[in-house]
């Protein structure tokens, strides 16, 4: 897939959050990491280009296509993509397999029957077979991200867009979810992951969208950009991630 | 949730609380040496139960309004269109601010007799169910606003639309929440009908009023009366911490 931002503006009241970011991806880039300083953006830009956050002002583009400015419109847009917070955000009312069955029904029209196969298949997928029927309170940090990424995964979605989804989990349920992503990267699913997780990010992406200030700082292929960052910025970010790794 | 008590261990707590209270309350009576007349309550039986069921009738067709009534209060007040806002921000404080007695008095002999209604059982359901209604909708706001915006943005997220978020998230977590306050609202809808009888309806209150005038009574009357209110109020309660429990999801 390609990536494209012109000029993007997103403002939450007198804060800019993106302001004036542009990049464009290569046309192969299949993983994309959104790196960065913490409000830097890439939050933001994650959910623009995954159509759930109107920008103010600029042009996104996904394979060619500008992503629409409306609401209505925009919503048909995002409903072809995944998402997966960094709080989870599963619903707290509905169990494991509700929380996954219920989008497949109600918004993308599935039979019941065929919607709860293919949650099961999906949760039994992500080791969660023992815990269908629980609800978000009753399961672990790293339990509730894995029901997450099903629920975002159960549509088939064309991108599976992560934001930050390892940030409140600690290190052993980290790596939980990040086998998980890594599966899904190696199994041809295209996602746009940010996060702070460097060393996962130089495994897994192939391209990477630096952010700081709410702009884009470097574009570049994965392999460049960890090799050979190209502004001090990137250089001191790095150095600071990976001096106790 | 409160760990649970026995329930061998909580019926005799009950009962040990129960026998206390009462001889308290006997003690106090007998300081005061009321001459009790029960035999005129007593043969006024029909008259009161009439009252009793006039009560439940207009409390219960009230209620089922009032729920109507505040739920679209809520919507209005969080409607995107600002005159919608303004107009249902108004009737709230309105109906909040006003006393009850003045609405019933205005809404009967002003306004239903403008329109032609004539039946004061109607217009008086009508009007308390607008008056708690207006009460409702501040506790469903509340409890809807109470649900955060992570939960809004995952709605969206998964392609939820506006109707469908309100139907599948937010309505069945705002629930939960506003069971307690919705419970203490109906409770006071059933006492506050007690005032119906400005406009003539003789519930259960009237009744009794008119029991105590004919026949020199007072406490005879007004216990059993009390009596009666608990007799609806008690498994409403009872019936909305039920519920509670089958909305909990929170561990």
């Amino acid at each position: 897939m390609r990536l494209e931002a012109e000029a993007v503006v997103k403002r939450f009241g007198a804060f800019a959050a993106l302001d004036g970011a542009s990049f464009s991806t290569g046309g192969d880039a299949r993983v994309v990491a959104l790196l960065g300083p913490s409000g830097g953006g890439k939050s933001t830009l994650l959910r623009v280009l995954g159509g759930l956050l109107l920008p103010d002002a600029g042009e996104v583009r996904v394979d060619g296509q500008a992503l629409p400015h409306d609401e209505a419109a925009a919503l048909r847009v995002l409903r072809q993509n995944g998402f997966v917070f960094q709080g989870y955000n599963l619903f707290p009312h509905l169990t494991a397999l509700q929380n996954v069955v219920l989008p497949l029904c109600e918004v993308h029209g599935q039979p019941r029957a065929v919607a709860e196969d293919r949650a099961r298949e999906l949760l039994a997928r992500l080791g969660l077979a023992e815990h269908l029927r629980k609800r978000p309170a009753e399961l672990s940090g790293g339990q509730q991200q894995r029901a997450a990424i099903a629920r975002a995964l159960a549509p088939r979605p064309r991108l599976l867009l992560l934001d930050e989804p390892t940030s409140a989990l600690d290190p052993v349920m980290t790596g939980e979810v990040l086998d998980v992503i890594r599966e899904l990267a190696e199994g041809g699913q295209q996602i746009v992951l940010a996060t702070h997780e460097i060393s996962f990010a130089r495994k897994v992406a192939d391209w990477v969208v630096f952010l700081a200030a709410g702009k884009v700082a470097e574009s570049q292929s994965a392999a460049g950009f960890f090799s050979q960052p190209a502004t001090a910025q990137a250089r001191e970010y790095l150095d600071g991630l990976s001096r106790y790794r | 949730m409160k760990p649970a008590t026995p329930p061998v261990r909580s019926l005799l707590w009950a009962l040990l609380l129960l026998a206390g209270v009462s001889l308290v309350v006997y003690a106090l009576f007998a300081r005061v040496h009321y001459t009790w007349n029960w035999s005129a309550v007593w043969d006024y039986r029909a008259q009161f139960y009439w009252g009793w069921l006039t009560t439940l009738g207009v409390s219960l067709g009230a209620m089922l309004l009032s729920l109507v009534v505040g739920f679209a209060l809520m919507l209005g007040r969080r409607a995107p269109a600002a005159p919608v806002r303004m107009l249902c921000a108004g009737i709230v404080e309105l109906l909040r601010g006003s006393p009850l007695l003045v609405q019933l008095l205005v809404g009967y002999y002003i306004v239903a007799t403008a329109l032609r209604v004539e039946s004061p059982l109607l217009v008086g359901m009508v009007l308390l169910g607008f008056f708690e209604g207006a009460y409702l909708s501040e506790i469903f706001r509340g409890a809807v606003e109470s649900i955060g915006a992570s939960q809004r943005e995952a709605a969206r997220a998964v392609g939820f639309d506006r109707a469908q978020t309100y139907r599948f998230v937010i309505i069945p977590q705002a629930v939960r929440r506003a069971l307690p306050g919705v419970t203490g609202q109906l409770v006071s809808l059933i006492k506050d009908s007690s005032l119906l009888s400005v406009i003539g309806i003789e519930e259960l209150v009237q009744k009794v009023r008119i029991l105590n005038s004919g026949s020199y009574t007072a406490l005879e009357g007004y216990l059993p009366l009390a009596a009666a209110y608990l007799i609806v109020t008690l498994p409403l309660s009872w019936y909305a911490r039920r519920l509670e429990g089958r909305f909990a999801y929170e561990t």
